[in-house]
């Protein structure tokens, strides 16, 4: 599992949501599920910081939290960017060459599915099928949709987001 | 609970309601394989290896886990078994790292005990991607190389379930799944106590202690230094296991021949600073009772345990006596009192300790643990450790003779001995405690506390000393150290004094000793068997007093002067720090 190197940047207003959802579930069983998911709804990702929050206040160790929190695809222990990157991986997209359009990305990035760039600014997911097959290949940056890819346009649209 | 019938591979025996298939076999005389179950603590059914058929069962039984029904019948050795049980190694093998020529388990695995048994011998029964993780050597008692792991978690059951501590555990899933700590911090970078509970609960090479017996020879052989060594109660109790003897042999005297063989310079015994830790800890405790100090006061004999409150209970740790462990207080007087007596300089002394333990190795490690401004103990070595010195050496264990440690610092009374033991330092500190404030001697009927005696997980007692009632409690293993902590924090219990060893039955069956392998452990318990060799040594010694051994006498008169002075706090006394759970990162 990927751990970002974002700088967590937690406030104290998250931090105080975080603590009511476990006073909420305090001492109820099968409670670490349910509170790491209200967890990652607040933070939208769920790094050390909150985990040892986690950990601190429920007396769980934090080597199950983090267990959990790579065992099921729905945590994320990645922040998202400012904006979020998707390459359509889905047939007709990768039949078109979706895959090289992904390489580039990683490549001008530095960075794989699911990660974050260090500065906060970009983080790449891989979707499947986003109803456009018509255009494929498929890139989406920040909710702005680019058709029939190729991977030597990537890096002058990502140049275009600040 | 009823008794049932059951008839495995035509055997029949009668078993209780709730036994497993495991133990009915075990009841007819029948060995079933297992790698993941370790009884108590991993019932998980996850290996596959102890698989068997059951008449009108649908598919096979993981036989760890399958309970019985009375008329059942079972086979737990047909060929179609067999053939499950070779597949399944062959799969773990096709993930493993086979250096098993060099591998620290070899000849004591249980996996390679398997293979041996079910014939599989070639290393290359499947083709495809292996894991490749890295080692982590951080901590400076444990080492975990996981390209040895067959991922059957009994190391994170007994940190979880013996310790409450659960540093480890499993990450990822799939084939990448792999035994760590949170965000796969180095082990030494979280709140590991480094009690080794989880070296001797694996079944493999996948995790063992930090080995200093290269260290060690390369001062054995240096004319230089002055090589002193000094071995632990239960050391006596276990070395014996590394050559074949049977599990808890009293070897004493063999231990001492064959560290003189391997050249120490001095074989000296912690049974004497036992005795020395008895009468420090008895004063502060009569200390702390008649001039209102704070209480319960808890032993700090074990290093484990020390690690635990500083992590998880910071807030009792004015609580803890400031003795020194019987390890350090013996490298401190080594280093002070006996390098000047023999006139030798503590910076040319190498002082050695033989150990249950692999916490010892992070405790010579500490600060305040120097009372000559040089550690008080250099190399820790492990019981096992030292059973692969004395066996490089070619030295015939077995035969040994019995030979005695050598004077000052090898002279000890039964109360030390039984240290070892859970319950053991209580009892050896009540002998002395009650003599003490009372001033009578206490009959050869009243010198055994019973009630502190015995493997259970928390003993309680009550005695009436002079005008005093003494409550006391006993915890062994650090979950159930966490309930008397629990108790002593809500106010539910008002104890005056506390033993807490952080292994369950205490340093008999410490993370240092020698491997039992799960199908013994699963049936005999242990710390019994080995508890017994030290309460059968005390029985039989002259002095069962700490405070009649005459050699601590001695150092009172020629060194300390008086127990507690400020000479014994300087060389026998130590300072703890609070540690955090889960460290701040930014």
């Amino acid at each position: 599992m990927k751990v970002s190197s974002v700088p967590f940047k937690g406030t104290k207003d998250q931090e105080a949501k975080l603590l009511e959802v476990i006073a909420k579930y305090k001492g109820m069983k099968g409670a670490l599920m349910p509170i790491m998911q209200e967890a990652q709804e607040i933070y939208g990702y769920l790094p050390y910081q909150v985990q040892k929050i986690i950990s601190d206040e429920t007396g769980i160790p934090i080597e199950k939290i983090y267990g959990v929190a790579t065992f099921y695809a729905q945590f994320s222990m990645s922040p998202k960017g400012k904006y979020i990157v998707a390459v359509c991986l889905g047939t007709a997209c990768y039949v078109k060459g979706a895959g090289k359009v992904l390489e580039e990305v990683e490549k001008i990035l530095g960075i794989g599915d699911g990660d974050c760039t260090p500065d906060g600014k970009f983080s790449l997911e891989v979707c499947r099928c986003v109803g456009a097959c018509g255009l494929a290949p498929v890139m989406i940056v920040a909710g702005d949709v680019y058709g029939k890819m190729t991977p030597d346009r990537v890096e002058g649209i990502l140049a275009k987001y600040e | 609970m009823a008794d049932i019938k059951v008839t495995v591979d035509n055997i029949t025996v009668t078993v209780p309601e709730g036994s497993t298939l495991l133990d009915a076999a075990h009841k007819a005389g029948i060995d079933i394989p297992t790698l993941c179950y370790l009884r108590d603590i991993n019932e998980i059914g996850a290996c596959r290896i102890c698989v068997c058929e059951v008449v009108g069962a649908r598919a096979l039984v993981a036989a760890c886990v399958y309970p019985c029904t009375d008329g059942m019948v079972a086979y737990t050795n047909t060929e179609k078994i067999k053939d499950y049980r070779r597949k399944t190694l062959q799969l773990i093998l096709s993930d493993h790292d086979q250096d098993c020529l060099g591998c620290v388990r070899s000849t004591d695995c249980e996996l390679q005990a398997l293979c041996k048994r079910y014939g599989v011998e070639k290393t290359d029964y499947y083709e495809g991607v292996k894991n490749d993780f890295a080692i982590d050597a951080s901590s400076a008692s444990i080492v975990r190389d996981n390209n040895k792991c067959i991922l059957c978690r009994r190391c994170t059951a007994a940190c979880e379930k013996y310790q409450s501590i659960g540093v480890i555990g499993a990450n990822d899933r799939g084939f990448a799944t792999h035994i760590g700590s949170a965000f796969e911090l180095p082990l030494a970078e979280t709140s590991c106590v480094n009690c080794g509970q989880c070296i001797v609960a694996c079944p493999v090479g996948a995790l063992h202690e930090q080995d200093a017996t290269a260290a060690v020879k390369a001062a054995l052989a240096d004319p230089s230094k002055t090589v002193v060594v000094q071995a632990a109660p239960s050391v006596r109790v276990g070395l014996g296991e590394c050559f074949g003897m049977p599990i808890g042999a009293e070897v004493e005297g063999k231990m001492a021949a064959g560290m003189r063989r391997l050249g120490f310079d001095a074989v000296f015994d912690t049974n004497f600073s036992a005795d020395l830790t008895i009468v420090e800890e008895a004063n502060e405790l009569i200390e702390r009772v008649t001039k209102g100090g704070v209480l319960p006061m808890i032993t700090s004999c074990s290093p484990g345990w020390i690690k635990f409150i500083e992590h998880y209970y910071p807030e009792l740790l004015p609580n803890v006596s400031s003795c020194k462990s019987p390890q350090q207080m013996f490298g401190g007087v080594v280093k002070t009192f006996w390098a000047e007596k023999k006139g030798i300089d503590p910076k040319d002394i190498v002082s050695v300790s033989i150990m249950p333990c692999t916490a010892k190795k992070f405790e010579c490690g500490r600060e305040d643990q120097s009372a000559a401004g040089v550690p008080d103990v250099d190399y820790a070595l492990t019981t096992r450790e030292l059973g692969r010195l004395i066996n490089e050496a070619g030295i015939d264990f077995v035969n040994l003779p019995d030979e005695p440690y050598d004077d000052p610092l090898g002279e000890s009374t039964g109360a030390a001995v039984i240290f070892g033991a859970t319950g053991g330092v209580m009892e050896a500190a009540l002998r002395t405690a009650v003599e003490w404030i009372t001033g009578k001697q206490l009959g050869k009927d009243l010198l055994e506390f019973q009630d502190v005696r015995g493997v259970e997980g928390v003993k309680e007692a009550s005695y009436k000393v002079g005008d005093l009632e003494v409550s006391v409690a006993v915890a062994s293993g650090l979950a159930n150290a966490r309930k008397v902590l629990e108790m002593v924090k809500s106010g539910e219990k008002n104890y005056t004094f506390i033993e807490i060893m952080a292994c369950p039955g205490g340093c008999v069956n410490g993370g240092g000793q020698p491997h039992v392998p799960a199908k013994i452990k699963n049936f005999i318990d242990v710390r019994e068997v080995r508890a017994k060799g030290l309460y059968d040594l005390d029985a039989a010694r002259p002095l069962r007093r700490s405070h009649e051994n005459p050699s601590i006498k001695a150092i009172y008169d020629e060194y300390f002067g008086s127990y507690g002075s400020h000479k014994a706090h300087e060389v026998l006394h130590t300072t703890y720090v609070a540690r955090k759970v889960n460290a701040d990162h930014e």
